[in-house]
C-alpha cells in the first residue's frame, strides 16, 4: 500500500471534495464540518465514480403528529455523495446508503501530517 | 511505504461530472472493468441504448413525408419557442427520469463533439460502445416511445416514417455497428406494414419494433398480415416497454420511482397476456418476439399466474396446445435491462425459468438512470462461461444473423 499526497489542509474549503489519482486507485477527500473523510472512487453498486458525483443534503420528510406530510426537507447535518451513474447516495460521514446500511463505501485511510494530506490506497 | 506525492497530489482531471462530461469519461470505470473481465475477445450485443431524437427534431421533421406537416413542423422547429418538439406528446415523468439532476448523463449529454463526417449521435454511440465494451449496439429513441398513446393517430405515422428515414440516412450510413429495430406505427395497421416494406430489407434493420405504451390489442385480426410478413422476413418483432402516467390505473401512484416500476412492466404484460391467450405463437410460429426493457421480474411472476388460471379455463384459450409458460420460455426472448440484482436467489430462478442460455440477451439501455453494465452478467454466479458468452453476445447472433467477431476495442 502507498500514500499518495491529496494536498494542504488548507486547499480545503468547508465542504469541498477533491479527487486524487493514486495509481490504480482513486480516492475522494472530502471536508464536512471541519472534518476529512476519504472513500475508494467505487459505487458500492456498480463501481461507479461515486466520488465524481454531486453533493447534496439527505432528503426526508417530516411527518406531523396527525402522521400527515406537507413538504419534503434537506437533513442540513447531513452531506451526501451521490453516485452520478445510477443515483445511489451515502452519507460522507459514514459511507452507508441512507435506505441500507449494509451498502457502504470502501473507506480509505487518511493521514493529516505537518498540514497535508496523504491517503493511503 | 512509499510517498507517492511527492511533488504534489495527483487531482483526477474531472473532479465532478456533469451533463458536459465525455461519455468516456463517465464510464471510464465500466471500460476498464470491460477489459479487466478480457470482455476485449468477447462478442457484446447492446439490445437496447437509446438517443435523443429531439436533439435533432430540426432534421427528423425535413423527413416527414407530408409536404403540408413537414412544411408546418419545419416552421415550428425554426421560430416556435416555449413549446415541446413538434408533433411529440412525451410524458410528465421525463421531467424526473435524472431524480433531480442527480444523475447527470440522463439529463444531457453536452460533450465536445469535434467529429464532423458523421452525425453526433453517431460519436456518441461508438463512445458508449467502445467504453461499455460492446461491439453492436441498437440504437432507440427516447421521447418517441410515447408515440402510441398520441391522439392523432398519423402523428404517429408522419413522425414514425420521419424518424426510421432519418436514422438511415444519418445515423445507420455513418456506422455498421450501430443497428435499429424499425419503428412501427403500430396504431395504423397498414401503414405498420408499408413500414417492414420500406426499410425491411436495410442491412442495419435487424427487427421491428412496436412500442409498448399504447391501447391497442395486440391480438386484433387487423394485425395478422403484419405479423405474416415479419415472419416471413425472419427478423424479431421487439416490444419496448414504457410508461405513461396518464394510464388510469396509475392514476394514484405519486412517485415516478413507483410509477417507473410498474409502468415499464404493466405495458408488456398485458402485451404478452394477450399474445399468449390469443395463441399468435401457434399462428405463427416462426415469428420471434423480443421483450424489451421490463427487466426480468415480471416473467417468472407472470407464468405461473398464466399457467394456474389455463389450467382452469383452457376453454377460454383453445389454441393453446401447451401451457403458457413453455410458449414464454420458448418462443419468447428477454432483454435482460433493468435486470433485479438485489435477490440473487430470485434472478437466478428467473434465469432458469426463461431458459436464460438460449432467451436472454444482454442491454444496457444507456445513457438512462438506470443503465447496466457487461459486468454485470460476467459476475453472476450461478451461470457458467458459455451461458454468459451466449446472454452478452451470442444469443443475439443467432436470433439477429449478426457476425460475431469482436469489433471493439477497449485498449484504445
Amino acid at each position: 500500500m502507498n500514500e499518495y499526497s491529496a494536498g494542504k489542509v488548507d486547499d480545503y474549503q468547508d465542504g469541498d471534495r477533491k479527487v486524487v489519482l493514486c495509481g490504480e486507485a482513486e480516492v475522494g477527500v472530502f471536508r464536512i464540518a471541519g472534518e476529512f473523510y476519504a472513500w475508494h472512487n467505487r459505487c458500492a453498486h456498480r463501481a461507479g465514480p461515486v466520488c465524481q458525483g454531486r453533493l447534496m443534503k439527505r432528503v426526508l420528510e417530516p411527518v406531523d403528529a396527525d402522521g400527515q406530510v406537507r413538504a419534503q426537507a434537506y437533513d442540513e447535518c447531513e452531506d451526501h455523495i451521490i453516485c452520478p451513474w445510477h443515483g445511489y447516495e451515502f452519507s460522507i460521514r459514514t459511507g452507508r446508503h441512507p435506505g441500507n446500511e449494509r451498502v457502504r463505501l470502501r473507506k480509505a485511510e487518511l493521514i493529516v501530517r505537518d498540514g497535508e494530506i496523504y491517503v493511503r490506497a | 511505504m512509499n510517498v507517492q506525492g511527492k511533488f504534489g497530489p495527483n487531482y483526477a482531471a474531472t473532479q465532478q461530472i456533469d451533463v458536459y462530461t465525455d461519455t468516456r469519461e463517465v464510464l471510464a470505470h465500466a471500460k476498464r472493468n470491460a477489459r479487466l473481465r478480457g470482455l476485449q475477445d468477447w462478442f457484446v450485443v447492446d439490445i437496447d441504448a437509446h438517443h435523443v431524437e429531439t436533439v435533432s427534431w430540426k432534421e427528423v421533421v425535413q423527413y416527414i413525408e407530408d409536404p403540408v406537416i413537414r412544411d408546418n413542423a419545419m416552421r415550428y422547429q425554426s421560430e416556435r419557442i416555449g413549446g415541446p418538439p413538434y408533433g411529440l406528446n412525451g410524458d410528465l415523468g421525463l421531467r424526473y427520469q435524472s431524480v433531480g439532476g442527480r444523475i447527470p448523463h440522463q439529463d444531457d449529454q453536452r460533450e465536445k463533439v469535434a467529429e464532423t463526417d458523421v452525425h453526433r449521435d453517431v460519436v456518441l454511440t461508438r463512445r458508449a460502445m467502445d467504453s461499455l465494451g460492446v461491439d453492436n449496439m441498437v440504437v432507440f429513441p427516447t421521447p418517441m416511445l410515447f408515440l402510441g398513446m398520441h391522439p392523432q393517430p398519423e402523428m404517429e405515422v408522419w413522425l414514425g416514417r420521419a424518424y426510421n428515414r432519418w436514422m438511415a440516412d444519418r445515423i445507420l450510413s455513418g456506422d455498421d455497428r450501430i443497428k435499429t429495430l424499425v419503428y412501427l406505427p403500430f396504431n395504423t395497421p397498414q401503414e405498420a406494414e408499408r413500414a417492414v416494406e420500406e426499410f425491411g430489407d436495410h442491412k442495419s434493420v435487424i427487427g421491428f419494433c412496436v412500442t409498448s405504451t399504447r391501447t391497442k390489442p395486440v391480438h386484433h385480426n387487423d394485425y395478422m398480415r403484419l405479423y405474416r410478413m415479419i415472419e416471413e422476413r425472419g427478423k424479431p418483432l421487439a416490444f419496448h416497454a414504457g410508461y405513461h402516467w396518464q394510464d388510469p390505473s396509475l392514476a394514484t401512484v405519486n412517485r415516478f420511482l413507483g410509477m417507473h416500476c410498474l409502468g415499464f412492466v404493466w405495458c408488456n404484460m398485458i402485451h404478452m397476456t394477450n399474445w399468449i391467450l390469443n395463441g399468435i405463437p401457434e399462428r405463427f410460429p416462426k415469428l420471434n418476439t423480443l421483450w424489451v426493457e421490463s427487466g426480468l421480474a415480471w416473467v417468472p411472476f407472470l407464468m405461473q399466474r398464466l399457467d394456474d388460471q389455463f389450467l382452469m379455463r383452457q376453454s377460454e384459450a383453445p389454441q393453446l396446445k401447451r401451457m403458457p409458460s413453455e410458449y414464454m420460455r420458448d418462443t419468447c426472448f428477454y432483454t435482460t435491462q433493468p435486470m433485479e440484482t438485489t435477490h440473487p436467489k430470485a434472478l437466478e430462478n428467473t434465469f432458469d425459468m426463461i431458459n436464460a442460455k438460449t432467451q436472454l440477451l444482454f442491454s444496457s439501455d444507456w445513457p438512462h438512470f438506470d443503465f447496466d453494465l457487461p459486468q454485470m452478467i460476467c459476475d453472476l454466479p450461478f451461470i457458467d462461461e458459455q451461458a454468459k458468452r451466449n446472454i452478452l453476445g451470442l444469443n443475439a447472433a443467432r436470433l439477429f444473423n449478426l457476425d460475431p467477431t469482436p469489433r471493439k476495442n477497449l485498449f484504445v
